[in-house]
């Protein structure tokens, strides 16, 4: 297969999401602050969303439903960050800081 | 358009006279967004400092919207970059900036799964998931429709009207929320 017909092909869009969630994981297991998490969680939902509308197009019978599906996923997302936010924000009033190893109070 | 020949998938830049050119050129612009998701997502998830981490954030976003066009869909295409670069991508500036993350005194990753181990990981995941997608055969069903985008409209005010509203008040209940949270503990 030509590289140059690489977007007509359902592999690509698959392995794309793989690696895109692989980058979220790694960030998530390595960012040191909670706004740093964050960034990595979208990641991770952004490449849920590009695999549902790569199967929504190449294999689906109704390529409507993915795309629905897609926005319901932007809408909690952006939910998601505004959740997220408002904890960072609470957070660093609280502690003063927003670093993952300074918030040990349940830790036991 | 025939929609039961589903051997070929309709794209957009499949055109008719010009075919090979256009492929040529769609095919080129497809491998720089594919660079752009990738390099996005790379900054996004190992910058250093965090504003960085947020604008690699939105050149990864800016690639997936071009992603979902050659996805046949334009309109979730504009809605990412509706949502996704112009809220999520600047509330996390906001956050960025109204708690100040970067005045952290330790510098650079730290804990038993960052470095190597982290990577290993990562890299475990991602193989696993592009390995399955691979070597799996999926059925592929005949069309029914080409989704378009009044399709989706009257997808989402019928069958899916319940989803609708309930994500309506999913949005509402998460702001509000997030209000309070962020005021609570606010006294002067």
């Amino acid at each position: 297969m030509s590289i140059l017909n690489l977007h007509n092909s359902l592999n690509t869009y698959l392995i794309l999401a793989a690696i895109l969630f692989g980058m979220g994981v790694y960030g998530l297991v390595t960012r040191r602050t909670l706004v740093g998490m964050l960034i990595s969680s979208e990641l991770i939902l952004v490449a849920s969303s590009i695999n549902f509308m790569a199967f929504n197009r190449f294999t689906a019978p109704d390529p409507t439903v993915g795309q629905i599906f897609t926005l319901f996923i932007m809408a909690i997302a952006a939910a998601e960050a505004a959740i997220g936010l408002s904890i960072t924000i609470a957070v660093y009033r609280n502690y003063k800081t927003v670093d993952t190893e300074d918030l040990v109070d349940l830790k036991g | 358009m025939n929609p039961s020949d589903t051997t070929t998938v309709i794209g957009f830049f499949t055109g008719d006279g010009f075919a090979g050119y256009a492929d040529a050129v769609a095919g080129i612009v497809f491998l720089i967004m594919l660079a752009t998701t990738l390099i996005g997502g790379i900054i996004a998830c190992s910058a250093e400092r965090l504003v960085r981490a947020v604008s690699g954030l939105a050149l990864c976003f800016i690639g997936v919207a071009a992603i979902y066009y050659y996805l046949n869909s334009p309109f979730v295409a504009m809605m990412q970059m509706l949502i996704y670069i112009g809220a999520v991508c600047v509330t996390i500036a906001f956050a960025i900036m109204l708690a100040a993350p970067e005045e952290s005194k330790k510098n650079g990753p730290s804990g038993p799964l960052s470095g190597p181990l982290g990577l290993i990981t990562a890299g475990l995941v991602t193989m696993g998931m592009a390995g399955l997608a691979v070597n799996t055969t999926f059925s592929v069903l005949p069309k029914e429709n080409m989704g378009e985008v009044k399709l989706i409209g009257v997808e989402l005010l019928t069958s899916y009207s319940m989803v609708f509203e309930l994500v309506s008040i999913v949005l509402l209940i998460a702001i509000i929320g997030s209000l309070v949270i962020a005021r609570h503990g606010r006294s002067k």
